[in-house]
């Protein structure tokens, strides 16, 4: 619906409580699973412009938990946590996540990823199902979230600062 | 103020409503040319276009006698506006794996070759 042809990346909203987007690497599907599992190789890609992982920890087995930490250029911190439920060594993995901030409720949703094999090549497709309609979308809208929060703590940072008590003063 | 994406998404949740945006994306129509397409009532159409209408996703003209319904873009564009910014944010980190997988798919196959020199 809103995909643009010549984007790598393309986002459908499959139904009410579901995102999913798709790209294609030319890359065997092999080694896809691997960088997308193995800690040492999510620090390398994971993220957003300018953050970095500070935390990265897996335990790639059924029912095992992972966590990752994802410091911005600002400095604010943003943890992400979850369970692996089902894993099928480079075709399927099905974990939960959880944004873990309590400022905004600590949303969760569940990934299935799929590594399509497309003769040598691989289509990867990630569906995030949300528990509800509202939560899907404020999973979209999260990017603003996410600025409100920096608001908040820079706020909070100006508030406890000299500067501003001192202007308050005068 | 209930928040208008929400509202938008809500009014988007259904396949007869979408439907109905895509055949007037294509320009305005009656109620009556809107049902022909659905096998129900024209008051279930009505009811559709009553929450498009609350979603300011259509607008019903009341110059003609006609009523005819119109597209309204502008909450459309909103909600295509923020899944265009959660498509680049992704579009950024799997550009940054796709690199990065390029890099360890380089460093295995020098290890296969420095392998097969044995």
């Amino acid at each position: 619906m809103f995909a643009e042809s010549g984007d790598k990346v393309s986002v459908t909203l499959p139904s009410d409580r579901e995102i999913r987007f798709t790209r294609v690497f030319d890359w065997p599907r092999e080694l896809v699973f691997e960088a997308w599992t193995k800690p040492e190789h999510i620090r390398h890609w994971y993220g957003c412009g300018g953050s970095t992982i500070t935390v990265c920890e897996v335990d790639l087995r059924q029912g095992g938990a992972w966590r990752t930490v994802m410091r911005m250029a600002d400095g604010s911190e943003h943890p992400f946590k979850g369970v692996y439920l089902d894993i099928v060594p480079a075709a399927r993995l099905v974990y939960t996540e959880c944004y873990d901030m309590a400022a905004i409720g600590r949303p969760e949703w569940l990934n299935t990823v799929i590594f399509d094999d497309l003769n040598g090549k691989t289509r990867l497709t990630n569906t995030l199902l949300h528990a509800s309609r509202e939560a899907r979308d404020g999973h979209l809208k999260s990017g603003m979230e996410t600025g409100i929060v920096h608001m908040f703590d820079r706020l909070e940072e100006l508030l406890g600062s000299n500067v501003v008590k001192q202007e308050s003063l005068a | 103020m209930q928040d208008t994406l929400s509202t938008t998404f809500a009014a988007l949740a259904d396949p007869t409503r979408r439907a109905i945006l895509a055949r007037l994306a294509t320009g305005e129509a009656s109620v009556k040319e809107l049902s022909e397409p659905f096998a129900i009532s024209a008051p279930a159409i009505t009811k559709h276009l009553k929450v498009l209408e609350h979603a300011g996703l259509i607008r019903r003209s009341r110059e003609a006698q006609w009523r005819p319904c119109k597209l309204e873009p502008a909450p459309l564009k909103q909600v295509a506006e923020w899944v265009e910014r959660y498509r680049a944010s992704w579009e950024q980190t799997l550009d940054r794996l796709d690199k990065y997988l390029s890099e360890i798919q380089n460093k295995k196959e020098k290890k296969h070759v420095r392998r097969k020199r044995r």
